[in-house]
């Protein structure tokens, strides 16, 4: 049993606890394809294996599809963010994943997607590629490198913004009595954060079923399985559940800023609280430290609706 | 806020170097010391009171009613502010220029924006010879900031050009953009014989293709998404060369006769 204290919501109890997050680097590309399918196909292979920096270096995800009136091109455009624990990890990701899966998809072109305090290096670092061919343009105060390739052209502006004002992180607990009713409310969840601007939710369609805790039996281990709340361990283990709950998924949350965290949980909690605990969750929580790793604590009673 | 307004008071009787009379170099001068500056290039020269009535006004926006093509270096150097000039000029406008906007409503004369690092010019009417090229004696040509002509550009526009953008609406002469270093030349109008003659690097877009060096090779009809940016960049500042800019165009890489990494764009 949690022992938490709780507020309820149109039948859904809110643990009255709180995510805790952490500062990160953060930065972001707009992608531009021949057509949505390839803006998206060029943007999802970039973002993929960007779960969570403990075994991915970076963790990342789309933003937002941007209509092609939007963009500097005049193409269909997709937004990515990328998360990372220093800034040279962020680079160093977000240029191999440039290199690896934006520049090989055809018809690709890529934009500066983010405003940060620094500047690092997107086309000036793949210009490279052109062996000597690649040719420079600057143009209204920024530059931009086409690069031979074998449709063309790739057009890469040179470098694009990184902020150490990230925040990584955020999550939210969904809580309900088999897979399907939390599925349901979680997918909801999802979707309203997916509105949200400056907020991605990295795991795969925007949730993780294996919550870790800090630590292992296993010395070669830094994390391992949530086992309070899992709902097979109920019985033998310190359960954070309570017996009416019988899946439990979470969503995790980064965001450009902590502000744009705050808005994704409060758009998730919404979300959950409106579909009701008959159809989905019954209980949504939280994941913490205790407080004392992550500076940003967002407080569940201060999001819910 | 009013600006500071020369006014032609006649045609000069001698060519003027007007590179004194930019926002940086007026903001402290009084409208007595303004009218003392030396303007003529005689042994006896011409003063800003002989040539103009003065009204002040807010430096940083000059505006001379009435041109001439006597007016030589008008908006020389000049690095922030706004100089609009009601009439042609001569020579080497807004050479190396650095920042602001130059607006003249007529023609300009020879090495127009010669050396200009930034900024932006725009030139009404046609232009002489050697737009945006070196002066003699120097290595580059325009450097930087954007360009626009309304009219037609004269022979060897954008000779040595390094950087920055040059639009043409109406036209150029021969040999435009030859010895070209980098850069982008537009010219939406006809433009005469060997093109890119000698450049190393840079683009010229042309909506046909004149008599060229045959040290140019075709390599064909490709899609170039730079070109989209460009005319989203020009589409405010001149519709005739963005239209250019939006058609899916040929490129002629060369010139071979020398580094060869610059390019002829015409529409396919």
């Amino acid at each position: 049993m949690s022992g938490l204290k709780s507020f309820t919501r149109n039948g859904v109890r809110i643990d009255e606890t709180f995510a805790e997050a952490f500062p990160m680097s953060g930065t972001g590309l707009l992608i531009t394809g021949p057509t949505r399918r390839w803006a998206n196909q060029a943007a999802t292979t970039m973002t993929g294996f960007a779960t969570s920096v403990i075994g991915c270096g970076a963790e990342a995800g789309i933003d937002r599809e941007i209509a092609a009136n939007k963009t500097p091109d005049g193409r269909p455009g997709v937004r990515v963010l990328l998360f990372a624990m220093s800034e040279a990890d962020c680079e160093k990701q977000l240029v191999n994943r440039l290199g690896q899966c934006v520049l090989t998809c055809p018809g690709s072109a890529v934009f500066a997607g983010v405003e940060g305090e620094k500047q690092i290096k997107t086309g000036d670092a793949i210009r490279y590629f052109g062996d000597g061919w690649q040719i420079s343009k600057r143009l209204d105060g920024k530059r931009y490198w086409r690069v031979p390739t074998m449709d063309g052209e790739f057009l890469c502006e040179g470098t694009t913004g990184l902020t150490s004002q990230s925040v990584g992180g955020g999550n939210l607990l969904i809580m309900g009595a088999d897979f399907a009713s939390t599925m349901r409310a979680t997918e909801a969840a999802v979707d309203a954060i997916a509105r949200v601007d400056g907020a991605i939710t990295p795991f795969p369609g925007g949730i993780v079923r294996s919550g870790s805790k800090v630590g292992s039996k296993y010395k070669a281990l830094f994390a391992s399985t949530n086992d309070a709340y899992c709902p097979t361990l109920r019985g033998v283990t310190a359960s954070a559940l309570d017996p009416e709950i019988g899946c439990v998924l979470e969503i995790v949350i980064d965001g450009l800023t902590y502000d744009a965290v705050a808005q994704a949980m409060r758009a998730g909690l919404a979300a959950i609280v409106k579909m009701g605990a008959k159809r989905g969750a019954r209980r949504v929580g939280a994941g913490n430290y205790g407080g004392k790793l992550g500076p940003h604590h967002f407080h569940l009673k201060d999001l819910a609706p | 806020m009013k600006p500071l307004v020369f006014t032609l008071r006649s045609e000069p009787v001698e060519r003027l170097d007007l590179s004194a009379l930019t926002p940086a170099r007026l903001s402290d001068l009084s409208s007595a010391a303004i009218e003392k500056l030396a303007i003529g290039t005689t042994q006896r020269p011409l003063r800003v009171g002989d040539v103009f009535r003065l009204r002040d006004g807010d430096r940083s926006v000059i505006r001379f009613s009435g041109g001439s093509s006597r007016f030589d270096r008008i908006a020389m150097a000049m690095e922030s502010g706004v100089i609009e000039v009601d009439g042609m000029v001569g020579r080497e406008a807004g050479c190396g220029m650095r920042g602001g906007a130059l607006t003249i409503s007529g023609a300009a004369g020879d090495y127009a924006a010669s050396g200009a690092r930034g900024g932006a010019i725009e030139i009404g009417g046609d232009c002489g010879d050697f737009l945006g090229a070196p002066l003699v004696g120097e290595m580059e040509g325009i450097n930087g900031g954007v360009v626009i002509v309304r009219g037609r550009a004269g022979h060897r526009a954008c000779d040595r050009m390094r950087r920055g953008l040059v639009a043409v609406e109406k036209g150029a002469g021969e040999y435009a953009g030859s010895r070209m270093i980098a850069g982008t030349l537009v010219v939406a109008g006809p433009v005469g014989g060997f093109p890119g003659t000698m450049m190393r690097r840079g683009t010229i877009i042309m909506p046909a293709l004149p008599e060229i060096a045959p040290t140019f090779l075709d390599c064909g009809a490709t899609p170039l998404g730079f070109t989209a940016l460009y005319a989203t960049s020009l589409a405010a500042r001149s519709p005739r060369a963005a239209r250019l800019l939006r058609r899916a165009l040929r490129r002629f890489g060369g010139d071979t006769a020398t580094l060869g990494k610059g390019e002829l764009l015409v529409p396919a």
